[in-house]
């Protein structure tokens, strides 16, 4: 690991005046990505400047039909939260299945809808369950936050303070889980709402993404048959190590379906 | 440039001087010399690592040290009583010969004191999928899962005892 230098932040304010000043500084969260990118070399900030100490920064409400979760709360405590679990119980349950209980006890929603990994869990349920990313700057639509590899709406400097799901009628999410890091090598979150149906993807493309016509399908008729033979194009999906393009389009299918049977049985 | 460290493992006070990328796990092994706490894969899969921060399973080989200013760390070496007498996990560990080469012993140990404290009366099922971040070089699951099984159950059941009392 390259060396840079070690800064906590006592408020957001200091969080974000410490960013600035930095030649190129990143924030720390969990760490559950950062520091095995920087041992890996794949990165070399010249700061770190940790959030460790804004306690205002982590848990969880309910704001209406709002599920809010503050930026540093770890997946353990979205997971096992009472509140998450009687509002969007496919929210804890996802959260519950991300990496392992030690990533799990460390890792932050903030930090994984930041970081936006093509195969993390967090950006299914951003784009299913309707959410809003709130920053220390504004409040940006999940739906025009996901841009690309890595790559999301956030400018320089700003900062995620929490994520606001909308509660759905019913949700589920499955994943193909990769049986070593446990990232999704296809994930699919399906939530109804009043206003229609969304049916969020994650690990199959460069940043999660909808499949317009298999919500379409699912608001004429909310049954597995109605998605079952909807091909999604595999042109723009990832292939690597782990599988081809095709068989992640395939697997977007098959998931998409076990998630409607899960919720219709 | 150095960093000041203060933090509390296994009860006692202790300090020292770190770059900023000493990784927690390093700061264990090669500043205080518990050497325990071991580093089998550096990339956060296989859990030999595991140490407990403020109470909860932690791989110390993806924390910093200086993230762990003002914490409480427990490690292996931490969990025996001060006359020796083992941690009921490290007893069930030894009872039902929950290891073969023992290079992942401590980090199992560690998660599964943790995990009988998340999940009081688990079953063989719940235990396996617990230690999804926990590998066994050797596949020895078998006798470490019996031991996960028996070692929950005693710890909680003195629990019990301890609450009824």
């Amino acid at each position: 690991m390259h060396n840079f230098d070690y800064h906590r932040a006592a408020s957001l304010a200091d969080a974000a005046a410490k960013l600035k000043g930095a030649e190129d500084g990143k924030l720390l969260a969990g760490g559950m990505t950062l520091l095995p990118t920087l041992k890996n070399r794949l990165a070399q900030p010249s700061d770190l400047i940790d959030l460790a100490d804004l306690g205002d920064m982590r848990g969880v409400s309910i704001e209406g039909d709002e599920v809010v979760i503050r930026a540093m709360t770890p997946h353990f405590a979205v997971a096992t939260s009472l509140e998450v679990a009687a509002a969007i119980p496919a929210l804890a349950a996802l959260a519950g299945n991300i990496g392992d209980p030690a990533v799990r006890h460390r890792g932050t929603i903030g930090g994984s809808v930041a970081n936006s990994d093509p195969a993390a869990d967090y950006p299914a349920a951003v784009l299913g369950l309707d959410a809003t990313v709130v920053t220390n700057e504004r409040s940006i639509r999940g739906d025009d936050y996901f841009l690309g590899l890595f790559e999301t709406a956030l400018r320089p400097g700003e900062i995620i303070t929490s994520v606001r799901f909308k509660k759905p009628k019913r949700a589920h999410y499955l994943k193909f889980r990769h049986p070593a890091s446990g990232y999704a090598v296809v994930g699919v979150m399906v939530a109804q709402f009043a206003a229609g149906t969304r049916v969020a993807v994650t690990g199959a493309g460069p940043c999660a993404f909808r499949v317009k016509a298999m919500e379409e399908a699912l608001d004429r008729s909310f049954t597995p048959a109605a998605v079952a033979d909807i091909a999604v194009p595999h042109a723009d999906l990832m292939g690597d190590i782990h599988c081809s393009a095709e068989y992640r389009a395939h697997l977007v299918k098959v998931y998409a379906r076990r998630a409607v049977e899960a919720l219709t049985a | 440039m150095l960093y000041d460290v203060k933090m509390t493992v296994n009860g006692a006070a202790v300090a020292g001087q770190v770059e900023a990328r000493t990784l927690l796990a390093q700061f264990i092994r090669e500043h205080l010399r518990l050497t325990g706490t071991h580093v089998g894969c550096d990339t956060t899969q296989c859990g030999c690592c595991v140490v407990h921060v403020d109470g909860v399973a932690v791989k110390s080989c993806t924390m910093l040290a200086v993230q762990a200013v003002g914490r409480s760390i427990t490690t292996i070496e931490g969990l025996a009583a001060a006359d020796g007498t083992l941690h009921p996990m490290q007893e069930a560990f030894r009872e039902h010969h929950g290891l073969q080469c023992g290079f992942c012993t401590p980090g199992m140990v560690m998660m599964a004191v943790d995990i009988a404290r998340r999940k009081p009366g688990a079953d063989e099922k719940t235990v396996r999928h617990e230690l999804e971040g926990n590998i066994c070089r050797c596949t020895g699951y078998q006798g470490i899962v019996e031991a996960i099984l028996d070692g929950s159950a005693k710890i909680n059941a003195a629990r019990i005892n301890s609450a009824e009392a």
